[in-house]
């Protein structure tokens, strides 16, 4: 609803000009507007900020569980050390940091088409986005649950598929290889993710102005060029907000690992937020796990500023 | 009708001038003959992304209603891909034999729990953040947008250590706080920016005749703003709904856990083999999300969209 539309329906007359308030009132009212603001900013505290100091703390001390009663002494930076000796954190990393590259940009590419073809008025529209909002919607325990059935060797479509048109697959245990697991996840994680981005692009997209696309058509641009030259740099806000969200979820992906794989076979598919689920819950070794935890929220705030490095637009 | 997306998009961008509409409509024949090509091509690919969006749900749900014995046949034994025979085992074994009904419970308390405590809190602050003069709102919102990105894992080992020291482990009620770490940023974005979309005329019309500014918000705001906040809500209840990291690291017994978590139990216990049963559970608690998405699609496009790409 338009600011103006909700004027007219409500008939008040607009006063227009300075709010009629005086120094009391606005102080009362800055009083009121922190006591409204108050309990998002405790309760985000509580829930992110405590829990970010605490990480700090543990992963400087010998905080481990199963070592009930020994006194949590000062570590130094031994956990952080012991991240690149025995942790399995450096082979993790690079892991992560691949899916992450591949995931996004796949699923960027695919989003940006997705994004393109609902542009379009066609009828059947409003089908076909209810049809992509369910993927994104349903819990990832729903999108892994689902492709775990879809590709099992037994009862799955995937390998049924391949097995009638005789090609070659038809009898993978997708989840058992190393590189047929990570497969079956980039599958999956895209099938849940990509709506997202195309939803995000389909709103860029949608304000572009068209006589702009007029102006090009006019001037007897192709279809590829107006695309090239206009679409793709004036979608470069929504690309950002897109981008920005998706790698940052890929990277600290984990229900999907979870289910599909749990990090498996052997390690091959363990990623950061893994590792830190395991040396936290498994291990209960909270001096590590703080550690990890430290290094994803520095390392997700590196990629976020990297991306709002390069995206931003160049004056 | 095969010039339907040019001819609706027309009309708003230019203002009725004959000349340009001549050359748009001279474009159109030059491409009369391609035209039908292209179309027909389109409208494979949204064929396609359908199937790809919508028969892995009808693969589950045609799993799901296999009963135990047909199911280890595999695929092409007893069932084809449309299956001969259907059966509501599956399901009946998951609400008598695995108790599925609890969890589902679980998941609705805490869901719901939190979907309220979201949007009064969020719709509180989002308020204040749009319309009162609050030194910092800048430095407010920035926390809150940092705090929708911070690592989910990252608080999985403190907040283990705080619900253990408060005897709260394996209990889901702690869980409506915690999955406002998921819920508050979106929400608080999305009802700042509405809010500041209002007139201020409307509330400083309430404000002249006396009314203060908790009766204004009560008489002229809240009123306006039940769009918003609904569509704040079912984004909440969405992402609420869908937690699994959590509820894994926290749970521990069957009578205490959320649907997601159950699903995946089933999934490594004696029943692991049995999709047909596990599947059947995916698709309950796939219901009420599609209805969600069904009802509200406009509002929940809208929400993602005004909540990331206006603020």
């Amino acid at each position: 609803m338009t600011t103006r539309a909700v004027t007219r329906r409500l008939r008040l007359p607009s006063l227009g000009g300075a709010p009629p308030t005086g120094a009391v009132v606005r102080r009362a009212d800055r009083r009121l507007g922190y006591a409204l603001v108050a309990p998002v900013v405790i309760l985000l505290l509580l829930v992110t900020g405590y829990p970010l100091v605490y990480n700090l703390w543990n992963s400087f001390h010998n905080v481990v569980l199963s070592n009930a009663g020994a006194p949590q002494t000062f570590a130094g930076i031994k956990n952080y050390q012991q991240l690149f000796t025995t942790a399995g954190f450096v082979p993790a990393l690079l892991r992560t940091l691949a899916f992450t590259v591949v995931s996004v940009v796949l699923e960027t590419i695919a989003a940006l088409g997705l994004a393109l073809m609902l542009h379009r008025s066609f009828r059947g529209r409003g089908v076909m986005r209810a049809a992509i909002l369910i993927p994104w919607a349903v819990p990832t325990v729903v999108s892994a649950m689902l492709w775990v059935t879809m590709f099992d060797p037994r009862s799955g479509f995937v390998d049924y598929l391949l097995g009638i048109l005789h090609l070659p697959g038809s009898n993978t245990t997708w989840l058992a290889g190393e590189w047929t697991a990570w497969a079956a996840i980039l599958v999956a994680d895209a099938w849940k993710n990509v709506p997202f981005i195309a939803i995000i692009l389909l709103a860029g997209l949608q304000l572009i102005p068209s006589d702009v696309y007029e102006a090009a058509r006019m001037d007897g641009a192709s279809a590829w060029q107006s695309f090239r030259r206009m679409t793709l740099p004036l979608l470069r806000p929504a690309l950002m907000v897109a981008l920005i969200f998706r790698t940052l979820q890929a990277f600290l992906v984990f229900d999907i690992i979870y289910i599909m794989t749990g990090g498996g076979p052997g390690t091959t598919t363990e990623t950061l937020s893994y590792l830190n689920w395991y040396a936290f819950l498994v291990n209960t070794n909270f001096g590590v796990g703080g550690a990890i935890s430290v290094s994803l929220v520095v390392i997700s705030l590196l990629i976020a500023g990297g991306i709002v490095l390069v995206m931003r637009p160049k004056t | 009708m095969a010039t339907t997306p040019a001819s609706a998009a027309l009309p708003a961008s230019t203002p009725s001038s004959t000349e340009s509409a001549q050359v748009v409509s001279q474009w159109r024949k030059s491409r009369g003959p391609r035209h039908l090509g292209n179309q027909l091509l389109f409208y494979l690919g949204v064929l396609v992304v359908l199937l790809i969006a919508l028969f892995p749900f009808y693969w589950i749900l045609r799993t799901s209603l296999e009963s135990n014995s047909e199911f280890v046949q595999g695929v092409g034994g007893a069932n084809g891909i449309i299956p001969a025979h259907l059966t509501l085992s599956s399901y009946i074994d998951d609400f008598t034999q695995l108790h599925f009904l609890t969890p589902l419970i679980n998941s609705a308390i805490v869901a719901l729990g939190c979907t309220l405590v979201t949007i009064v809190v969020a719709s509180l602050a989002g308020y204040a953040l749009a319309r009162l003069p609050i030194r910092g709102a800048g430095v407010i919102l920035t926390f809150v947008l940092l705090a929708g990105f911070f690592p989910i894992l990252a608080l999985v080992g403190p907040l283990f250590l705080l619900l253990r020291d408060l005897g709260l482990l394996n209990n889901i009620y702690p869980l409506i706080i915690i999955y406002l770490v998921y819920t508050l940023p979106l929400a608080t974005w999305l009802l700042r920016n509405f809010f500041g979309q209002i007139p201020r005329e409307l509330e400083e019309a309430a404000l002249v005749d006396g009314a203060t500014r908790l009766q204004t918000l009560r008489k002229v705001v809240v009123p306006v703003s039940i769009p918003a906040v609904f569509t704040a809500g079912i984004l909440s209840f969405i992402l609420a709904w869908n937690d699994f990291a959590f509820a894994l690291s926290f749970l521990d017994t069957p009578g205490h856990f959320t649907a997601p978590l159950a699903i995946v139990v089933f999934g490594q216990s004696q029943f692991a083999t049995y999709y047909n049963r596990i599947d059947a559970a995916v698709v309950v608690i796939t219901i009420p999300i599609a209805i969600l998405v069904l009802i509200a699609q406009r509002r929940i496009v809208s929400g993602l969209t005004a909540g990331s790409l206006k603020g």
